[in-house]
């Protein structure tokens, strides 16, 4: 018969930076509640707060301060606190306090300055969280379904605006559709293999491949169909299509903070899912797992139209989401060398760093499109940087550090997170995908720098207000991306214990 | 898994396919066609449907649909959880606790934003 497990079984402790800021969410739904309208401060502090007091108990917890004495698996090996657990959480939070300090200004000027935002944005966080230590089919899809929902509300913030109604509308409509095929492929997964707990699906596809069994082809489907609704969430092409509109109608300052968390959660579920649940899936006569060549395809694809496409764009905010479709395939990457056993962990790695490096340096370049935004959500375009380094010389100079990072130009954070990815593409063997990412990068240089150059040379009469809490951000910014790009050691120090290996 | 096991598969796939799709079939085939009036009429419930099904709803129905789904659902969690409540000890009590506290915090927050009044 079915056990009922203790309250010890919980081991609550190991998932403490998620449970606490889950709790202090809801705490502060309730709080804000009896907060007035003019002092929503308040809540901003408060949701900055504990997103603080999280990231300091997962730096605790990722530097082994912490120790867990029930082991690192909690709610009955459903979530697992691993190195990978750790360094999301770090990633996601700074993300979400950047994403907090770009806000309070921005949503004050345009008149959408509501309670919700803050919690909202802690609920994704939490998502994002869960999504790290997910350790079952199951912990995936509910905290997929945790960091997506709030960010379609987020999305559409500014109602009774029409273009972040639509932006909402899309995100919505796709994002449940794409889901669905996650769903889909969890349930055909289950099929395969009888379990949705990831390390069991571990065994369970040795004994696969070992037999040789008719079920391969449910989990290749499975696997496929899981592919499809991540690849959704982290706007790798073909399922591209809503990034420029969602970024381009949504509130900047969701667009700033859900660029990048959401990016880190679904490649997290992407790691958990295929890395750590089926890296063992080789199918006959090959040596490498059986997802491999569709991921650099993919990978492939989403580098050539995102950089391509981006230099047509004439918009700073799809420019931008452009950028971000680009970026996605430069980490999908170093997602398909994982797929070579022994180039697993240094694959992981890879994602991570480049995500903590694309982190800085992505909420730093919205929060400069935050700076030159008029209240009405104009002044978004190309033209509004132009003699920018006139007007205001230091944000020119950031927007400038920012801009030559997501190029991946030496001594820039952006040039660390695809160092690392090229040389696991080539650990690999997937030199034609590394080459297609270098010469892409190649290319992007050039929209990425036309943005300098219109700042530097040529007139306009730029106009940017930056009150401390952006500035602050946009300093921090440039801080991590300027710090991460001279000391590289920091990186991959933080990602030295990251490993995936079940049953190894 | 053998071959023999997906065959077993393929046979609900037909069986599911034909279970419904023969009784249409034959009865399309077979039975007597005298269309009068009343059944033409769209059929709902027995009770006869009255004007334009095209209205319009308050959007606060659905407030009200979403708050009630969501009490409703916690009925169908917090009726085995009593049946087997001595079986089940101090682990099911704190996890009852815990999703009893989040529907509270929904509660309050809905009732506070006004949901629940009716204008």
């Amino acid at each position: 018969m079915f056990e009922v497990p203790s309250v010890a079984d919980l081991n609550v402790a190991a998932s403490l930076p998620v449970t606490l800021l889950a709790l202090g969410a809801c705490v502060f739904l309730l709080v804000d509640l009896f907060i007035p309208q003019d002092r929503k401060y308040i809540t901003a502090g408060l949701a900055a707060g504990g997103m603080l007091v999280a990231l300091v108990l997962a730096l605790l917890m990722w530097g082994d301060v912490i120790e867990l004495r029930d082991g690192d698996t909690a709610f009955s090996e459903l979530f697992i606190a691993d190195t990978m657990t750790h360094v999301v959480n770090i990633v996601v939070l700074i993300t979400g306090l950047l994403g907090v300090l770009v806000a309070y200004n921005y949503l004050e000027r345009t008149k959408i300055q509501r309670g919700e935002y803050y919690y909202l944005i802690l609920f994704t966080t939490t998502g994002v969280m869960l999504m790290g230590g997910a350790n079952d089919l199951a912990v995936v899809f509910v905290a997929l379904e945790l960091l997506s929902i709030p960010l379609y509300i987020l999305s559409g913030f500014r109602w009774p605006q029409e273009e972040s109604e639509e932006s909402a509308m899309k995100y919505f409509l796709l994002g449940a559709f794409a889901s669905s095929f996650l769903v889909y492929g969890i349930a055909l997964i289950y099929g395969a293999t009888g379990t949705t707990s990831l390390p069991g699906i571990w065994e369970a596809v040795n004994d696969i491949v070992a037999e040789d069994a008719a079920s391969k082809y449910l989990l290749l489907l499975g696997s496929g169909l899981a592919l499809v609704g991540l690849g959704f969430k982290v706007a790798a092409v073909p399922f591209h299509m809503w990034t420029p509109d969602v970024y381009q109608g949504a509130p900047t300052s969701v667009v700033a903070y859900m660029s990048v968390a959401a990016k880190v959660g679904g490649f997290a579920a992407l790691i958990r899912v295929l890395v750590a649940g089926m890296p063992n899936f080789v199918l006959d006569g090959e040596t490498v797992a059986a997802w491999q060549d569709t991921v650099w395809l993919v990978a492939a694809l989403t580098m050539l139209l995102g950089n391509i496409v981006a230099i047509a764009q004439t918009e700073l905010k799809r420019l931008l989401a452009y950028s971000s479709i680009a970026h996605a395939g430069y980490i999908l990457i170093a997602v398909a060398a994982a797929g070579t056993a022994s180039v697993a962990d240094e694959a992981v790695r890879a994602v991570m760093i480049y995500l903590m490096a694309y982190a800085f340096t992505n909420v730093g370049a919205f929060a400069v499109v935050i700076a030159l935004e008029k209240d009405d959500a104009t002044n978004t375009g190309l033209d509004s940087v132009r003699g920018l380094a006139r007007t205001n010389p230091l944000l020119a100079a950031a927007m400038t550090v920012f801009m030559l990072s997501l190029t991946g130009i030496p001594l820039t954070s952006g040039f660390v997170g695809k160092w690392f990815v090229f040389k696991a593409a080539l650990s690999a063997d997937l030199v034609p995908v590394a080459v297609i990412g270098v010469v892409t990068s190649l290319v992007s240089a050039f929209y990425y720098l036309r943005v300098v150059w219109l700042m530097y040379f040529e007139d306009g009469e730029s106009e940017a207000s930056t009150p401390w809490p952006l500035a602050s951000a946009i300093g921090i910014s440039v801080a991590g991306t300027l710090l991460l790009g001279f000391v590289p050691y920091l990186l991959s120090e933080m990602t030295n214990d990251i490993t995936l290996a079940f049953g190894g | 898994m053998t071959v023999h096991e997906w065959l077993f598969i393929g046979l609900f796939f037909a069986l599911g396919w034909m279970l419904p799709t023969i009784p249409i079939v034959a009865g399309k085939l077979l039975g007597p066609k005298r269309p009068n009036k009343i059944k033409q009429q769209t059929y709902e419930c027995g009770i006869e449907t009255v004007g334009n099904t095209w209205v319009q709803f308050r959007a606060q129905y659905y407030v009200f649909a979403l708050v009630f789904v969501v009490f409703d659902v916690e009925l169908i969690f917090l009726f085995p959880w009593a049946m087997a409540y001595n079986k089940l000890g101090l682990f099911a009590l704190f996890e009852m606790t815990v999703f009893i506290l989040l529907l509270v915090v929904a509660l309050v927050y809905t009732w506070r934003k006004g949901a629940l009044e009716w204008e």
